[in-house]
């Protein structure tokens, strides 16, 4: 098959960027969207030009590197579905496609479509923990924990801190990621003596670090690739008043 | 040089307590005096890094990756052992031990494996009070299941993403002690040489992947957490940043590198579909608690799955090995694999593939109990293949993913350079010829909360890393010069190849020579093959660009540089090893039922080699494996 890409080149931090349109042929409809990617690459290499930087590692949607804006989604049209995992075979042959990095006052661009995302480890640092120090813990069966429980923690622990969420929102929030491991952590009888500090400085990171608000837009939800619920922005808010004046 | 094991005296499941009886510590208010370096922030890395700040060492912790949750144990899937014998079924520290040890089939180290036993159920206790949800019963205890090679269910799990939960865990207590100041974290970096000042590892050079320039760190020791090297057969299920490079650099330096030919093919991977492949997927061990293995009796039978009758099936691994079935381990599951599709049994477009069909388990269980078990399996497996596997059976077949290999250390895990340590997948110790599922996430874990806490202590109470040193002394020049000359020459070739062209010729040589069978005249060919590739890599290898600035390719081009120089080593060491044991398969010693056969009496060792300089044969050296504990016996899981 045959695809147009239209894909943001910028130099760094500080370059103009642009989008550049390229044609690559003769594609594979089995082919992963970075397979395609990696593509262009050799066709820039061969040429002596520089290639499109972009964050990928695992290619099997876990690690959470990998975060683009294909044709103005992030992590492009499947549900559920990291951009490593998104395959060639959704596409038409024709069809053209615009690629850009993810988006926010938060994420500052490096290269191309690679971003700076390290505010959400501060976030983690503020807060996004059980005080635990190694060594000296009980036997793990010494706390019961109701199936339930767990498996709604589970859910909410499965954020892959891809920042897919802050690149959908009108207001760049990071009410999503942050509000996952809140709702993990307080779902949990583990760490609760820190539960209020925690939902605390975690918020107050969140702002630190130049996030919008949430509006209940909800385009994060629908964007995530592990499905979390904006259960978990709705809990964080919960526990932020509970905080301030439960 | 002999290679001093340092294992403790007294009986085998007294070792590790002795260790610790006598070990020399550290006074809190000198540990914050100490600047200890982390390279790497996986499972080994990130739980060392955290458990040293909150002892009080000051802590430099560097990543490649642009933030230290995105390390590669993220990715495992099935659980992780302990000996808790929760269900009642007859565990024990000793039986983890000896399954252990056994699977890999009597080439580990008796000492450090029953010490990983030991500490095992330390593990789950730990990651449990950090908040990771590990998979409950309805009483709300937790839940086990069984693995390859054990007849005990003794595997924790965190639905299919029992790797992302733990390294989260470890991340967060990391964050945490970034918080208090005790880490300083350096994602994006990465390690490109090792400062060796007055014989003991000093320093660390590390690249700054977003500006490119070469920054010094000084410390009085230094933990190399960087993982494995499968990612020298381009194709495996490692992550595309996975490399051998922080370890390579380390042993040009003169640490010395251990049965580099130990590499684990694991049996249930998603086949490759196509030239353009960058990568393998991996389906967890876990899906053979479930699904049956099996390919058509009648060679080149083309007809859909469902259309063959029982009787025209060949469940091969039930057949051959009765009292495991498909729960045999990876290496015995994966030749045997390998053994059916040159036999021309093989399924789908390639015939380079088995089914694992989940007929059975969907009649027991229910569709959703088994999505309950395996759902995100599934759904990985329908995004990758385009197959609903609830419907049709899954195509898999056997790639690499684990290196049993790797740098040699003593039971201390001090590598052959004091004040340099190894841990996790990066150093060669606990698995011997072939690790069992669900073993190293217990090992990196083992290694950086339980292990290094005592024995980085010990080195430095004894003297170890004493004085400071400085960034500008000519030891750190010169690591920078090394680094920068080599950079410079890759920028300057300019010539007419990609570097993952070369990657995946050699990765395609490693495959076929150095992969899951090997013999003398293959492996012979490969290192002649890989010693006239890589000459020719210094001649006609392309990286345009500049170093000054994010340079992906350029990071691969100094990564492949590595990896073409392992390759060659990978194949020596399988060369001398003239014997089969767990992955390593030399078609020349097998049985007549076509096993493995292990030649004890010659082989029972550790090959650890030394590197000698560019233009002479690398020098090997032994640990004699001896054991006190268990009877060498033939594997046996008929």
């Amino acid at each position: 098959m045959t695809i147009h890409l239209k894909v943001w080149r910028q130099s760094g931090p500080d370059a103009k960027g642009e989008l550049v349109g390229y044609t690559l042929e003769n594609l594979n409809e089995d082919m992963s969207f970075l397979e395609a990617l990696d593509v262009l690459n050799e066709e820039l290499i061969k040429k002596g030009e520089d290639p499109v930087e972009f964050d990928n590692d695992c290619r099997e949607g876990i690690c959470g590197s990998c975060g683009l804006m294909v044709g103005g989604i992030a992590h492009g049209p499947m549900k559920a579905t990291a951009v490593c995992q998104l395959h060639m075979r959704h596409y038409k042959d024709g069809d053209t496609i615009v690629v850009e990095p993810f988006r926010a006052t938060a994420f500052p661009i490096i290269k191309d479509l690679v971003v700076d995302r390290s505010a959400f480890d501060r976030i983690i640092a503020a807060g996004g923990y059980v005080s635990v120090d190694t060594g000296g813990a009980p036997d793990a069966n010494s706390l019961p924990i109701p199936k339930e429980d767990v498996d709604e923690a589970f859910d909410f622990a499965t954020c892959i801190g891809c920042g897919a969420c802050v690149a959908s929102c009108p207001n760049a929030s990071a009410s999503l990621f942050t509000g996952a491991k809140v709702a993990h952590l307080a779902h949990l009888p583990q760490g609760q003596v820190e539960r209020k500090e925690r939902v605390v400085r975690m918020v107050d990171q969140m702002e630190t670090e130049g996030f919008g608000d949430c509006s209940n837009h909800g385009e994060c939800e629908a964007v995530c690739p592990k499905q979390i619920s904006i259960a978990a922005i709705a809990k964080m808010r919960r526990e932020y008043l509970r905080a301030l004046f439960g | 040089m002999t290679l001093e094991a340092h294992v403790p005296s007294g009986p085998l499941a007294e070792k590790w307590q002795n260790y610790l009886d006598r070990a020399k510590l550290v006074n809190p208010a000198n540990k914050r005096k100490h600047d200890i370096l982390v390279v790497g922030t996986g499972l080994a890395g990130g739980s060392a890094a955290a458990t040293l700040a909150e002892l009080g060492y000051n802590v430099k912790v560097f990543c490649i990756q642009d933030s230290p949750r995105r390390a590669h144990s993220i990715a495992a899937q099935g659980g992780i052992n302990a000996a808790k014998n929760y269900p009642n079924d007859g565990d024990t520290v000793w039986r983890l031990f000896y399954d252990t040890i056994k699977g890999g089939d009597y080439r580990a180290r008796e000492a450090n494996v029953h010490r990983l036993a030991a500490v095992s159920n330390h593990i789950i206790d730990q990651c449990v009070a950090q908040g990771v949800p590990f998979a409950r019963e309805y009483g709300g205890l937790l839940d086990n299941r069984s693995f390859g090679g054990a007849q005990v269910s003794r595997t924790f799990y965190a639905r299919g993403q029992t790797g992302q939960q733990l390294l989260l865990g470890a991340y967060q207590a990391l964050e945490r002690q970034v918080r208090t100041g005790a880490v300083k974290m350096f994602p994006r970096r990465e390690m490109l040489e090792l400062v060796v000042m007055d014989g003991q590892a000093r320093g660390i050079v590390v690249r700054n992947l977003v500006t490119g320039e070469l920054e010094r760190h000084a410390g009085d020791a230094v933990l190399l957490c960087t993982g494995g090297y499968g990612n020298v057969y381009f194709l495996s299920t490692n992550a595309k940043n996975s490399n051998v490079t922080a370890a390579w650099r380390c042993h040009r330096k003169g640490a010395f590198f251990a049965n580099p030919c130990y590499t684990q093919i694991h049996p249930t991977c998603i086949p490759v579909s196509g030239q353009y492949q960058s990568k393998l997927t991996l389906m967890s061990e876990s899906l053979r608690n479930d699904g049956r293995v099996w390919v058509p009796r009648k060679a080149g039978d083309a007809r859909p799955p469902g259309n063959i009758p029982q009787d025209e099936r060949d469940y091969f691994l039930e057949r051959r090995y009765p009292g495991f079935g498909n729960l045999v381990p990876r290496d015995v599951a994966s030749r045997a694999a390998k053994v059916v599709c040159d036999d021309g049994f093989g399924v789908g477009a390639t015939r380079q593939a088995v089914y694992l069909d989940f007929e059975d388990a969907i009649g027991r269980l229910g569709e959703s109990g088994v999505r309950e078990r395996y759902g995100n399996l599934f759904e990985m497996y329908e995004r990758i293949t385009g197959e609903n596997p609830y419907r049709v059976p899954m195509r898999i077949y056997p790639a690499v993913h684990y290196t049993m290999g790797g740098l040699w250390v003593d039971y201390r895990l001090m590598s052959t350079i004091p004040g340099l340590f190894v841990l996790g997948e990066a150093n060669f110790s606990d698995h011997g010829a072939n690790r069992l599922g669900a073993s190293a996430l217990m090992q990196g874990l083992a290694d950086g909360y339980f292990v290094i806490s005592s024995t980085l202590g010990d080195y430095i109470a004894s003297g170890g890393g004493s004085g400071k040193v400085d960034i500008s002394e000519a030891a750190f020049d010169e690591a920078v010069r090394t680094a920068e000359d080599r950079i410079q020459c890759l920028l300057h070739v300019d010539g007419g190849k990609t570097v993952t062209e070369f990657h995946r010729e050699l990765g395609q040589i490693m495959w076929d020579y150095v992969g899951m069978s090997r013999n003398r005249k293959g492996l012979q060919h490969a290192i002649d093959t890989i010693a006239d590739l890589r000459a020719e890599y210094w001649e006609n290898v392309s990286v345009p660009g500049r170093k000054d600035t994010l340079n992906k390719n350029l990071e691969f081009a100094g990564r492949v540089a590595d990896f073409l120089e392992l390759g060659e080593l990978m194949a020596r060491d399988a060369l001398h090893r003239d014997e089969s044991c767990g992955a390593h398969f030399r078609e020349e010693y097998q049985t007549e039922e076509g096993e493995a056969l292990r030649r004890d009496e010659e082989y029972t060792y550790v090959a650890a080699w030394e590197f000698t300089g560019d233009a002479a044969s690398p020098a090997m050296h032994k640990e004699t494996l001896s054991f006190e504990a268990v009877d060498l016996s033939t594997r046996s899981y008929k």
